[in-house]
């Protein structure tokens, strides 16, 4: 699996690169800048990329910005971002194109080997990989007269981990039942918020997505959304 | 001289406190009608009887000089005897004396302008300069305050946190290396991973406390839009501004966001709130307000307090309107170049 690298700090990127080679990963090029990336991300079209959000010139979220137009030119390439901090801001910036293939992740996360590896693979595979974190900051809010509010506190549950980016199987092992008894779940989280049958990949970004998005009240979503560029 | 008698008699008259309080007011009035400006009045001091002495001497000297210089001109003229001379000896008098008129006019202006400043400055406040001062003397102590406070609290969780567990983590792989026993290596090695782990999580909790990064990556209209998306009350959002502050500003104005939206989740009983951000003609207008139960009063809690201390910094302003069942709407101005 071919990926490519951005990240400033070189302890971290030799860290990266060191982690990914020894689990297969065939790391194409490594960056420490936006510019570069972006080219090294049209150059050689890697699988999967791993993007440290605060990179050169700015050391603001060049990183993110970089991932969300190398997206607009090859939509879909999967990205996974790393950062020091999670905003959900950025997490529904990340998945409002609706391909999946999006990873948002704390550094810490790296940390723990094997399932950061997993969360790579998941990621290059179409799928999504979000922050405990972001989820657990969306928990903190109340309910109100939403979608959600339809949910049943087992389904919000199962819609949490899967927002982290857990395969059915995944979330039926973490609650000890049958992935059968998710499955049933997640048909009815779809149904509740209103998604069209589809790929189950692309419907489980939409109902993360939902998620995030059951956030503040925008007079015009699509605006705000675009004054970001 | 019967006008030095009498001006004498005012004189001593106005060290009688009542008659004095009533020529001071009398002359502050006229003081800035002379100005074109309103003189505000200051508390009793030594300055009220300098200015009586001061008056109490220039005034007669004054009325004396104004007496020579008329009767020496009369008497000038009288000897010269225009009327019998050359009309150009006449023409050059009139001259003169027109000349001499207009500089006397001139002379009275300036020094009626002259008594009007000195009244000011002895009867008035010292105007707003001096209130000026006085904010600003007001507003960096509690500047001062603040951030002496942020400094103790970040030494504090600092200490408390993130270096507590690295103190962990070291003693853990210390242990670690000398162990003999693999499996209880691996335990502590486990534990020391944790430890680092949490201590991450400390650093990345007081980073966002200092300066958020999502200020420094988006600035406010972006940090305050990413701080409603965590509000549990649901905000509506409204956020232009044509221009980025100083960070300081931003970072005041932030930190004013979002403590007004922990008001409204804390106290408001809210089911929806919202936040607009505007750029005005000298500054910015930040205004959140909630469909609450109101009542909200600066006196009552530090939330407001906090804000109005963090924008007084910058000559800010807070204007809250919370009539007792709602709503609240809270008004921050803080003037800046944009």
């Amino acid at each position: 699996m071919r990926v490519v690298i951005a990240e400033d700090l070189a302890l971290l990127r030799d860290g990266l690169i060191r982690l990914l080679s020894a689990h297969g990963f065939e790391v194409v090029e490594a960056v420490d800048n936006a510019p570069m990336l972006l080219t090294a991300l049209m150059e050689q079209t890697p699988d999967v990329a791993v993007i440290d959000v605060r990179l050169p010139p700015t050391y603001t979220d060049e990183g993110l910005r970089t991932a969300l137009e190398a997206r607009r030119r090859r939509p879909g390439l999967p990205v996974l971002i790393l950062s020091q901090y999670v905003e959900q801001l950025y997490a529904r910036e990340l998945l409002s194109d609706r391909s999946g293939g999006i990873g948002y992740l704390l550094k810490d996360r790296i940390g723990d080997v094997a399932e950061f590896v997993e969360s790579v693979r998941r990621v290059a595979d179409g799928g999504t990989a979000m922050d405990a974190e972001v989820i657990s900051q969306l928990l903190t809010r109340r309910s109100r007269d939403e979608p959600l509010a339809e949910l049943t506190t087992r389904e919000r549950e199962v819609l949490a981990l899967m927002a982290e980016g857990l395969s059915n199987l995944a979330i039926a092992a973490r609650f000890g039942v049958t992935d059968k008894a998710i499955g049933k779940h997640t048909n009815n989280i779809f149904a509740k918020l209103g998604l069209p049958p589809s790929d189950d990949h692309n419907r489980r970004v939409m109902a993360v997505l939902a998620y995030l998005e059951a956030g503040p009240v925008s007079p015009d979503p699509q605006k705000r959304r675009s004054g970001l560029a | 001289m019967p006008l030095n008698a009498i001006l004498g008699v005012a004189v001593l008259l106005a060290w009688v406190p009542g008659i004095r309080a009533a020529l001071v007011s009398l002359q502050r009035a006229w003081a800035g009608a002379a100005l074109g400006r309103t003189v505000p009045a200051r508390a009793p001091g030594p300055r009220v009887p300098a200015w009586l002495a001061i008056n109490a001497v220039v005034g007669p000297a004054l009325l004396v000089a104004v007496f020579v210089v008329v009767t020496n001109t009369v008497g000038v003229l009288f000897r010269l005897q225009p009327m019998r001379n050359s009309p150009s000896v006449t023409l050059t008098l009139s001259l003169a004396l027109l000349t001499l008129s207009a500089l006397a006019l001139a002379i009275a202006a300036l020094m009626g302008l002259a008594e009007a400043r000195l009244a000011e400055l002895l009867l008035g406040d010292g105007g707003s300069l001096a209130q000026r001062v006085r904010e600003l003397t007001a507003s960096r102590a509690a500047a001062v305050d603040a951030r002496a406070a942020e400094l103790r609290r970040i030494e504090r969780d600092l200490h408390d946190g993130a270096q507590a567990r690295l103190i962990a983590v070291r003693m853990n792989l210390g242990l670690a290396r000398s162990a003999d026993d693999p499996e209880q290596a691996r335990k502590l090695i486990e534990e020391a991973w944790e430890s680092a782990g949490q201590a991450l999580a400390d650093l990345r909790d007081l980073v966002r406390g200092i300066h958020p990064p999502v200020l420094a990556d988006r600035g406010l209209a972006g940090a305050i839009e990413a701080a409603a998306l965590l509000c549990p009350v649901p905000v509506t959002t409204d956020l232009v501004l044509t221009g980025r502050p100083e960070p300081p500003v931003e970072s005041a104005l932030y930190f004013a966001a979002v403590e007004a939206m922990s008001n409204v989740t804390k106290h408001s009983q809210a089911t929806r709130a919202w936040v607009r951000l505007r750029s005005t003609g000298h500054g910015i207008r930040l205004v959140v307000g909630d469909d609450g139960r109101g009542g909200a009063d600066r006196a009552a809690g530090t939330g407001l307090r906090g804000i109005a201390e963090r924008l007084s910094a910058f000559d800010g302003t807070l204007t809250v309107q919370s009539p007792p069942g709602g709503p609240t709407v809270l008004t921050m101005e803080l003037p800046c170049a944009l």
